[in-house]
Parts: structure tokens; C-alpha cells; sequence
């Protein structure tokens, strides 16, 4: 079992986003996130979906995903190859105690403070999912009040040359 | 093709699409939210016709029996809210065995979309599963290209029902419309040579070589292709329910059908293969069994037109996505005609075995009217024309065991779904598309579930011979429950107390009883001279079994071919 991603180009119309997570559900695959948007085209949109499997579920999403009318075309983006980010934000509590380690936490992850209030601090940060995850375990002590993490969003890199 | 742009209103547009797209037969139920349909079909109805079934389900098997008897897409019409539910079961069946259907439904006005309003229901999001895609029409100036591709995306590639829904209002609204020349479909894609040789690889090196076609076989039209390969790698062909009929029976080296309830020799043979060639075929669990021990010894290749088929069910050594008849005929070119005389002599002696098998069954059963015998009378009075239809069952697995198929798209039935009551619309569907007499296999039980198709049957004259084995109990759940489940008969015997006959009286139409072979063969040959319905109400013992059978979930090694009679 490993974690893949894939890019869907998709036409931006009604009830496209239903299509491809209804083929999910009665597929009986188990997705980590998808995340969806318009592209440069409006008449496009990109879904991009996270999921763990072997082989063979990877294969099988990518050619379900094509047979959708809707689809125009599935890609697997290859980690190395790739740039991967998500968006995460957290509502922590504010307390005398956690606060000086909270700002500390935040500066070190170069994540940033978007909220201030007596009761709580909630902290925005960009990065790939693993660093996100590990962000998440630092401040957990610190006491969680919510989080919401947007999935990810990918794009395979250039060639240099 | 005239050129000019006319004004026509979204009811209007619906009946010259179809024609357009070479629609001459239609199913459906009128109601609310399409009375502009139908009121422009009573405008065109000398230029296509409506069939009004007693049921929108019954409609929609109709749509599917037309197309899988004629190979064209078939179109049903019905109204929003339950006239659009209806058809669920018949749209799924469709999609499950890859039948070409448009379906159209009416819904109310856009203005009363999501307000709960009577008769509404949002059947594009209840049939988006089950079709290989639908679509909302919300603007009259879309409504005629929908259709359009809606008819390509039905035939293109792997076939499949595709459902318009089209509210009140743009029915009602009117646009400019210009007749295009109907694109049939997509272009078919065309295999990679890399993979086709690869293919010829393992088809040289193979000493027991067994093709195994499914329905794609039948919608691709390869019958003429696969024999063309067997004959110069001198291999056997076997089948699945859904490819029967491709090959007629007659042909040496078909074996017939393959799996839970396959043809002794076909599934030893599929066993004992050191090359398994799927065409046109997905290795459903019921042709299978269990996948671990699937064909151990075998490398299997796989052509399909759907890449989501390749190592779907089972991973195969070489997999060939395309038009399969592409796919064989450069396979032909490239592959080593062959000689296996050992595998020749394998299967003649698993088809002597199977005979003998068959033999003992007879010998049983000499008096009673068994399954077997009703075959060999049917099958010496039809003709090669002769559509056969099923229901769902013991009956359907014996028409796929005794009938002799002379030709392709011959057998009209609900394979992946196994849909109960799917076979007298279907049948009507099949002998108004072909033109041809039907004969209708059905059970009591599938029979039950829409005998109000006996009405349309009546209204247009269709000459469907319905054939009742009627045991008395719903068989095949009934098999399962004496082989797994102690003999304890859950809701399987139906004390019911139908005079068939006299219920197709009352339906206007001809019948009888019969019990024993001489009166079924009377019965049978009166029915299949008729020029109209007839039924037959044939009964037979409850403890006929179909066999061979391999248990669910077991392998050709748990092979049951004997089942001792319950005692009374």
C-alpha cells in the first residue's frame, strides 16, 4: 500500500464533482482528499485526489476516472516529480502557558498567525502533507480547539532544461 | 439531407432528433411531464412509432430486447417522478450487460426544480451509476446536440444506456434546429502493436490454446474473426451466458458456455488450457469462481474494448485494449497457424465424458417432461431466426445449456444484473426489432413479476411464444437452499393457485397446459405457427436441477454434477 496522486482535468459543468465521487463510492475506493478548482481555462477544472493503495487500485481508478464523458484526461503525478501543497488552519487555545511556545512553533514552521482573540490563536500554514502532518503533532498538546486542512493541490514540475 | 434552419419547439426537437439518428421504434408511457412529447409523436406517427407497454419497466426491457436483438440503440420514453423510476431496473440492466439505450425522461419545469413539486425526482442523480452518462437539459439550443451525442456515447466504445431528462419548459421552448447527418460513433480505438505481439508470443508458445469469448464478442460482431483464430491455432472456444450465441452450437470446436452452471467440457477445458484468450469478456465472479484459483496454469490474455476491464478481475500476461476485431485480425496476421493433437484429443474425451454425464441424467427422468426434453423440441421446430428470450433462473441456465444457437444476438437475456421479470418485455422488444418469431423461456416465479406485459403483447399482435416451466417454486433459490442451506424451503414454494391459462384468456390471447413431452410438442408446434402471443404453461418436477454447477466462491474442482432427488 502506498500513497499516490492523480490529476483529473475535467469540464467545469454541473454535477461533474458528483460523477467522480459517486465512481468512488460505488468502486469502493477509500480517498485521503480531493481537492477541486477551476483552471486557466474556465472551461476546466483540475481535481486532484490523494488516496492509499497498491497497484492495482491505482490502475483501476486512473481507467475508471477515464471512462467518465466528462473526464478529458487523468494523470498520475509522481511524487519526485511533483509539487505538492496543502493548506491547513488551526484553532489553538490561547493560554498564558502555551502561548510563548505557540509563536515559537509558528516561526519555526513558517506558518502564520491569521487570528488573535483572548480564547484562541488560529495559525494558517502551506507546505506538503508531511509537513503539515508533523505540525499538527507539535502543536496537538497545545490543545486543538479545530482544524480544517483544504487536501492537496498538485502540479508536476518542469524539466530544468 | 435538407439544409434548411427551422424553428422548432423542444417536443418538436425531441422527434426529429430521433429520426435523425435513424429511430423507427419507440417504448414508453405517456404522462404529465411529457404530454409535448407525445403529443408530437401522434403528429409523427407515420414516421415513428410508439409502443405503449402496461409498465415503464416493462418499456425499458422492451428498449433493451430491441437492442440486443438488432444490434440498434434502443429508445424509451418516459414521464418524471415514477415514470422515471421505472425504468431503473431496465437502465441498470442495460448498463450491467453493455446494452446501446437512449432513455428519455420528462421533468417538471425548471422554475419547480428542487421545490419537492408532484411528480418530481432528480433521476439524473438516482441513475448516474447506472448509466454511462445522463444529462440535465436545462436550455432548448443544447437539446439537440444532447441527443446526438447521447446516441454516439450509447454505441461508442463499450455500449451502454445514456438517460436526457428534459424538463417541461424546454420541451415547450422553441429554438432554431438544422438536421445534421447522425455521426454513428467515436472513433474506435486501435490496438498497440506492442502489446499484440506480445500477445502472438504466448499464442506460439501455447500447446492448449482456449478462447473464451463474452457479449463483446456478439456487439463487435467477431463471430466470423474467433473461428478464423481457433481454425490456425487450433484452439476450442468457450463462452460466457453472454456470448452465447455468437458461435452457433453446431461448430466443432465451441464447447459451449463456461462457469457456475457452464458446459461440462467447456469448463474442464478452461481448466485445463495452458492459454486462456478473453475477447469481449470481463471474468465475472460467475464465470470464475474463486479468481486465486482461476486458471492457475494458464497465461491469459485479455482483448477489450474497455481498458477498465484489463486486470480488473483477474491480472492477465497480456492485455489488448481496443476494437476487438482489429485486435484479432492483426493477431491472425502475425500469429503461427498450429497443430495440438493432444489437446484436441483432451477435449474430445471431456466432451465424451460430459455426454456421458448427461446420459445417466436422462435415463432417470424417462417419463417426465425434463428440462432437456423441452429443449430438444424446441430446438427442432424454431429456426435459425428464432429469438430466445429469458427470464432469470433454472430456466435461463437451461436455455444457455440446451439451446442451439444457429445465429448471433439469438439470445435475449438479463446476464449481469439477472434480472426476474426482464423477459416478456424484453421478448416483445426482440420480435418487434427483428421482425421475427420469439419464444419466451420464462419460470413461474420470473414470470409473475410482469405478467401485465401479456396486455402489449395483445395490443400490437406480437408473436411471442411464452414457455412457463413451471415447477411450482422458485427454483434456482430453491437449488441453493437444498445444496447450502439443509432443504429449509425459505419462501421458495409458491402456493399460489394461477390458472396461467385462464389468465391469458383473459389477457385475449391463446394458452395451454401440458405435462408430458408429446403434449408440449403439440402445444409448442400450434404456438409456433401463430401469427400472435401464445402461452404455454408447461410443469415440471421441482427437483429438476441445473447442472453441472460449480459452488459460489469454490472452483472447477468442487464441480457438482449429480444432486440425489429430495424424498417426500
Amino acid at each position: 500500500m502506498e500513497r499516490f496522486v492523480i490529476a483529473a482535468l475535467v469540464e467545469n459543468k454541473y454535477g461533474v464533482l458528483t460523477r467522480v465521487a459517486g465512481l468512488f463510492m460505488r468502486k469502493g475506493f477509500n480517498i485521503d482528499s480531493l481537492t477541486v478548482g477551476e483552471t486557466e481555462d474556465p472551461n476546466f477544472s483540475r481535481i486532484t485526489i490523494t488516496l492509499t493503495g497498491d497497484d492495482n487500485d491505482k490502475e483501476q481508478l486512473i481507467n475508471q476516472l477515464k471512462k467518465l464523458h466528462n473526464v478529458k484526461s487523468v494523470r498520475h503525478i509522481k511524487e519526485k516529480q511533483s509539487l505538492e501543497r496543502e493548506l491547513v488552519l488551526i484553532k489553538i487555545k490561547n493560554t498564558t502557558q502555551n502561548r510563548s511556545e505557540l509563536l515559537a512553533v509558528t516561526e519555526i514552521y513558517r506558518a502564520k498567525i491569521v487570528d488573535y482573540s483572548l480564547k484562541t490563536i488560529c495559525v494558517a500554514m502551506t507546505g506538503k502533507p508531511s509537513k503539515i502532518n508533523a505540525f499538527i503533532e507539535i502543536v496537538r498538546p497545545l490543545g486543538i480547539v479545530e482544524l480544517c486542512r483544504t487536501g492537496v493541490a498538485a502540479l508536476e514540475r518542469t524539466d530544468i532544461l | 439531407m435538407e439544409k434548411e434552419k427551422k424553428i422548432l419547439t423542444g417536443s418538436q426537437i425531441v422527434i426529429e432528433a430521433l429520426i435523425e439518428q435513424g429511430v423507427t421504434d419507440v417504448f414508453g408511457y405517456p404522462g404529465g411531464q411529457v404530454l409535448n412529447i407525445y403529443d408530437e409523436l401522434y403528429k409523427a406517427s407515420d414516421r415513428i412509432n410508439h409502443y405503449l407497454t402496461a409498465h415503464e419497466q416493462g418499456a425499458s426491457h422492451a428498449a433493451d430486447g430491441y437492442a440486443r436483438a438488432t444490434g440498434k440503440t434502443g429508445v424509451v420514453i418516459a414521464t418524471s417522478g415514477p415514470g422515471a423510476t421505472n425504468l431503473v431496473t431496465g437502465i441498470a440492466t442495460a448498463m450491467l450487460d453493455s446494452i446501446p439505450m437512449v432513455a428519455i425522461t420528462g421533468n417538471v419545469p425548471t422554475s419547480l426544480i428542487g421545490k419537492d413539486s408532484f411528480q418530481e425526482i432528480n433521476i439524473t442523480g438516482i441513475t448516474m451509476p447506472i448509466t454511462k452518462h445522463n444529462y440535465f437539459v436545462t436550455k432548448v439550443e443544447e437539446l439537440a446536440d444532447t441527443i446526438r451525442e447521447a446516441f454516439q456515447i450509447a454505441k461508442s466504445g463499450r455500449p451502454g444506456p445514456v438517460l436526457i431528462d428534459i424538463p417541461k419548459d424546454v420541451q415547450i421552448a422553441s429554438c432554431e434546429f438544422e438536421n445534421k447527418k447522425p455521426v454513428v460513433t467515436f472513433k474506435q480505438k486501435k490496438a498497440d502493436i506492442k502489446d499484440i505481439k506480445k500477445a502472438v508470443e504466448l499464442i506460439n508458445k501455447a500447446k492448449k490454446p482456449y478462447i473464451y469469448i463474452g457479449g463483446g464478442a456478439i456487439s463487435a460482431d467477431v463471430s466470423k474473426e474467433v473461428k478464423k483464430l481457433a481454425e490456425k491455432i487450433d484452439g476450442f472456444i468457450g463462452s460466457t451466458f453472454m456470448g452465447l450465441s455468437a458461435i452457433e452450437n453446431s461448430y466443432k470446436r465451441f464447447l459451449g458456455m463456461q462457469g457456475m452452471h457452464g458446459h461440462y467440457a467447456s469448463s474442464l477445458a478452461n481448466k485445463e488450457a495452458d492459454l486462456i484468450i478473453g475477447i469481449g469478456m470481463r471474468f465475472s465472479d460467475r464465470a470464475t469462481g474463486k479468481v486465486s484459483k482461476y486458471a492457475k496454469n494458464a497465461k491469459i490474455i485479455h482483448l477489450d474494448i474497455d481498458l477498465s476491464e484489463i486486470n480488473k478481475n483477474v491480472k492477465c500476461d497480456a492485455g489488448i485494449i481496443g476494437d476487438i476485431k482489429y485486435s484479432i485480425e492483426e493477431i491472425l496476421k502475425l500469429c503461427k497457424a498450429q497443430k495440438h493433437p493432444e489437446w484436441t484429443e483432451t477435449v474430445t474425451k471431456l466432451k465424451e465424458e460430459g455426454a456421458a454425464i448427461n446420459k445417466i441424467a436422462e435415463a432417470e427422468n424417462k417419463n417426465a417432461l425434463t428440462p432437456k426434453k423441452m429443449f430438444d423440441i424446441i430446438n427442432s421446430v424454431k429456426d435459425s431466426n428464432t429469438v430466445i428470450a429469458t427470464d432469470v433462473g433454472q430456466h435461463q441456465m437451461w436455455t444457455a445449456q440446451y439451446t442451439d444457437f444457429e445465429k448471433s444476438r439469438k439470445l435475449v437475456s438479463s446476464g449481469g444484473l439477472g434480472t426476474m421479470g426482464f423477459g416478456l418485455g424484453a421478448a416483445i422488444g426482440a420480435s418487434i426489432g427483428s421482425g421475427n418469431k420469439t419464444v419466451l423461456i420464462t419460470g413461474d416465479g420470473s414470470f409473475g413479476m410482469n405478467l401485465n406485459e401479456l396486455a402489449t403483447a395483445v395490443t400490437y399482435n406480437t408473436p411471442v411464444t411464452i414457455v412457463i416451466m413451471n415447477n411450482g417454486v422458485l427454483g434456482m433459490v430453491r437449488q441453493w437452499q437444498t445444496l447450502f442451506f439443509g432443504k429449509r424451503y425459505s419462501n421458495t414454494v409458491l402456493e399460489r393457485k394461477t390458472d396461467f391459462v385462464k389468465l391469458a384468456d383473459a389477457f385475449g390471447m391463446k394458452g395451454k397446459r401440458v405435462s408430458d413431452a408429446k403434449e408440449f410438442e403439440a402445444a409448442f408446434k400450434e404456438a409456433f405457427k401463430a401469427k400472435a402471443p401464445y402461452l404455454i404453461d408447461a410443469v415440471i418436477d421441482m427437483d429438476e436441477f441445473v447442472l453441472p454447477m460449480l459452488p459460489p466462491g469454490g472452483s472447477i474442482d468442487d464441480i457438482i454434477t449429480t444432486v440425489k432427488k429430495t424424498e417426500d
